[in-house]
């Protein structure tokens, strides 16, 4: 009987050895992003906030020291593509994270995934990988490229606003972006505007819009695009009889700071802000503000999640990140005290959570700041919709 | 289209148009007289802008900045002239585009050197709000005050190169530097002064619409591609020309990018209109010049 039971915990602990790798002594994380030129404060925010999640953990991820691996793709796929090939091989890491664009995210994905390196993004998450060619080493912390627009369109369904005019670069995100507003939108679209790619000048684009007299305006214009359509709104005296609403990142702390005033009371659908009620939140926004004297956008927010999500797997495979079907087990069902309140993965590892809608606003200290323009959520527990044509189940 | 929209969309080509003029005058110039394809014109337009709005924060005041950045201005693009372009005059064309590019990704770098790669310059706040021009007819202040400054300038310039010796000797120079040289108009001196005026107009342009468009390095490029367009229609070394090329591009951009995807919509489905309407309202500037070139090959008001 003796015997038995040593045989038995002898072959136990060997099937375990034999499948669960070693725990590791410190884990490697590569981190790709846009650092430099007029798009580097973007990935500023991600690398800055990502640091700050492990810095806050004692310099560990999961109870294992991080070495982390920074290289910045000059907004640029072709460097990202090496830098993702440089940091798989050479450097051997274990995780990639960090990328801002789409377009440079798609061209180095492959290098890490076809080398089973999980990435998990903290911004791009384009909607092809949410459908047919969603992957088993692609997490998604942030958002489905299309929920921001959904949940603006719900909005404008749910305020009862009857008309809409909507803008958008001509490229496919612009496309893309206008076609999640109406997938949620009941009204009438009045027009829909496609303007050239980086256009600085609105004039023309505003006087229609004025003779339209829509009640509520959509514009997707990120970047330096979005800044001077904004201030050309406001120029143009449209805000006092049209609703802007725009995407979360076209109305965040960085665009508020090249604007200025004429932000306040603009609106915008987001699955985080400042002022969301739960703790983790709180001791994000509190220690953030301290260490960088600034406060977060929602892609500092999406950055410290990221580590956050690391953080919890690695912690429930115990530092076995080599299993990695162990690894994609804990991605899958990771629980953690997201900034953004509830958080779990769909089967297509896109991210089912709750949208918001947000208000430029005053803070005490006269700064331009963007809050809950509710505390109800605009879309709650939403996902995306593509998971119906993605094969992982 | 109701008329109200009808001259607001009119105001919007009327203030690209001049701005545009601004730029297209100093380069009509220095190519009708000196003979000389200078890329860099757009570099000058970006310095205007950028030194504005460094001085704008410097002083504090908004009026100040762009007045101090004009002479500023001018006197770098005479600077430029007397040291670097001299030598080029003599030189065949491709030679001139070849320096003058260089110069270009110089004076970016340089730029983004001393500023960095933007700058924020904001029009005065009694200027951000629109103004009710006509019973439901409203129209950003601010606009309105670039239209009248590029008003008053066409006019000035108009005045000094019809009515005055030196814009004599500018116009004889346009249409027979040799000529000119032969009479004993001191060549030299009118160029380095033409040069000046150009930068000048240039700073203008890029210090008014600092705070419409952004003031960053690169800002010059694409508006000088426009500004060629502007001198290739109107005719090189001619200011009316350059003044009526200037307004029709203005218009025909301002238009186009209104009218076409309307006019698409009628005529094709609403998925191939949202894709060509957007994309035949950009090169519909360019359609214009080609047209122009096609009929009258040496532009619309040339000198020689």
């Amino acid at each position: 009987m003796k015997s038995f039971r040593l045989a038995f915990l002898l072959a136990a602990a060997l099937t375990a050895a034999s499948a669960f790798a070693q725990p590791v002594s410190k884990v490697k994380i590569g981190l790709v992003s846009t650092l430099s030129g007029p798009n580097g404060a973007i990935g500023e925010e991600i690398r800055d906030a990502f640091n700050l999640a492990v810095q806050l953990n004692g310099g560990s991820l999961g109870g294992v020291p991080v070495e982390m691996v920074i290289g910045d793709d000059q907004f640029n796929p072709q460097v990202g593509k090496q830098l993702f090939e440089r940091m798989v091989k050479r450097d051997k890491v274990d995780f990639m994270t960090g990328v801002v664009f789409s377009n440079i995210m798609l061209a180095g994905l492959p290098e890490a995934v076809n080398e089973k390196v999980f990435y998990i993004s903290p911004n791009a998450a384009p909607s092809p990988l949410a459908g047919k060619d969603c992957n088993p080493f692609f997490f998604a912390a942030s958002w489905p490229n299309d929920a921001y627009h959904e949940a603006a369109g719900q909005h404008a369904t749910t305020r009862g606003f009857k008309s809409a005019y909507l803008m958008a670069p001509n490229y496919q995100a612009g496309k893309d972006s206008l076609a999640g507003f109406k997938r949620f939108y009941k009204g009438k679209v009045v027009d829909e505007v496609y303007t050239k790619l980086g256009q600085l000048d609105y004039s023309a684009e505003l006087a229609q819009v004025r003779a339209a007299k829509p009640e509520v305006m959509y514009a997707f214009l990120p970047g330096g695009m979005g800044v001077n359509f904004i201030k050309q709104f406001v120029a143009a005296g449209l805000n006092k009889d049209i609703r802007l609403v725009l995407p979360g990142f076209g109305a965040d702390q960085d665009v508020s700071r090249g604007v200025g005033d004429v932000m306040l009371g603009i609106q915008d659908t987001a699955h985080w802000a400042l002022d969301l009620n739960n703790p983790a939140n709180k001791k994000f926004v509190t220690e953030f503000e301290k260490a960088y004297k600034r406060l977060p956008t929602v892609y500092a927010a999406q950055g410290y999640d990221t580590a956050l999500i690391l953080d919890s797997a690695i912690r429930s495979v115990k530092g076995n990140i080599n299993d990695k079907d162990a690894m994609r087990k804990a991605f899958r069902e990771v629980k953690f005290d997201s900034v953004r309140g509830a958080f779990k993965f769909n089967t297509n590892h896109y991210p089912v959570q709750n949208y918001y809608l947000r208000e430029v606003k005053k803070d005490s200290q006269g700064r331009l700041v963007n809050l809950l323009a509710s505390t109800q959520p605009v879309m709650a527990n939403h996902g995306d919709a593509y998971v119906q044509e993605c094969g992982m189940r | 289209m109701t008329w109200i929209l009808f001259l607001e969309q009119a105001l919007n080509g009327l203030q690209f148009g001049l701005m545009l003029f601004l730029l297209a005058s100093g380069l009509t110039l220095v190519f009708g007289i000196m003979d000389m394809i200078n890329l860099a014109h757009g570099a000058l337009y970006m310095v205007g802008a950028f030194l504005a709005a460094w001085l704008a924060q410097l002083t504090q005041s908004f009026v100040l900045g762009v007045l101090l950045a004009i002479p500023l201005t001018a006197v770098f693009g005479m600077v430029m002239e007397s040291t670097l372009l001299r030598t080029l005059y003599a030189r065949d064309h491709m030679s001139q585009v070849l320096a003058t590019f260089a110069l270009i990704l110089i004076i970016n770098e340089a730029v983004r050197m001393i500023w960095g790669t933007d700058m924020p310059l904001a029009a005065p706040a009694a200027l951000s709000g629109p103004v009710e021009l006509l019973p439901g007819l409203f129209y950003p202040s601010y606009r309105l005050v670039i239209i009248g400054v590029g008003l008053v300038l066409a006019g000035l310039l108009y005045l000094a190169v019809t009515r005055t010796r030196v814009g004599a000797w500018v116009r004889a120079g346009a249409s027979n530097r040799e000529m000119a040289m032969a009479m004993g108009i001191n060549i030299q001196w009118l160029f380095t002064l033409v040069f000046g005026l150009g930068a000048a107009l240039c700073a203008v342009a890029g210090a008014l619409l600092g705070p419409l468009l952004a003031v960053q390095v690169g800002m010059g490029e694409s508006v000088l591609i426009l500004a060629f367009v502007v001198i290739v229609i109107g005719g090189i070394g001619s200011i009316w020309g350059a003044f009526v090329g200037s307004l029709l591009v203005g218009f025909v951009d301002t238009f186009g990018r209104t009218l076409m995807p309307a006019l698409f919509r009628e005529i094709f489905p609403p998925q191939v209109a949202s894709a060509a309407g957007p994309a035949v309202a950009s090169i519909l500037v360019y359609l214009l010049m080609a047209v122009v070139l096609f009929l009258r090959p040496q532009g619309l008001f040339a000198r020689r």
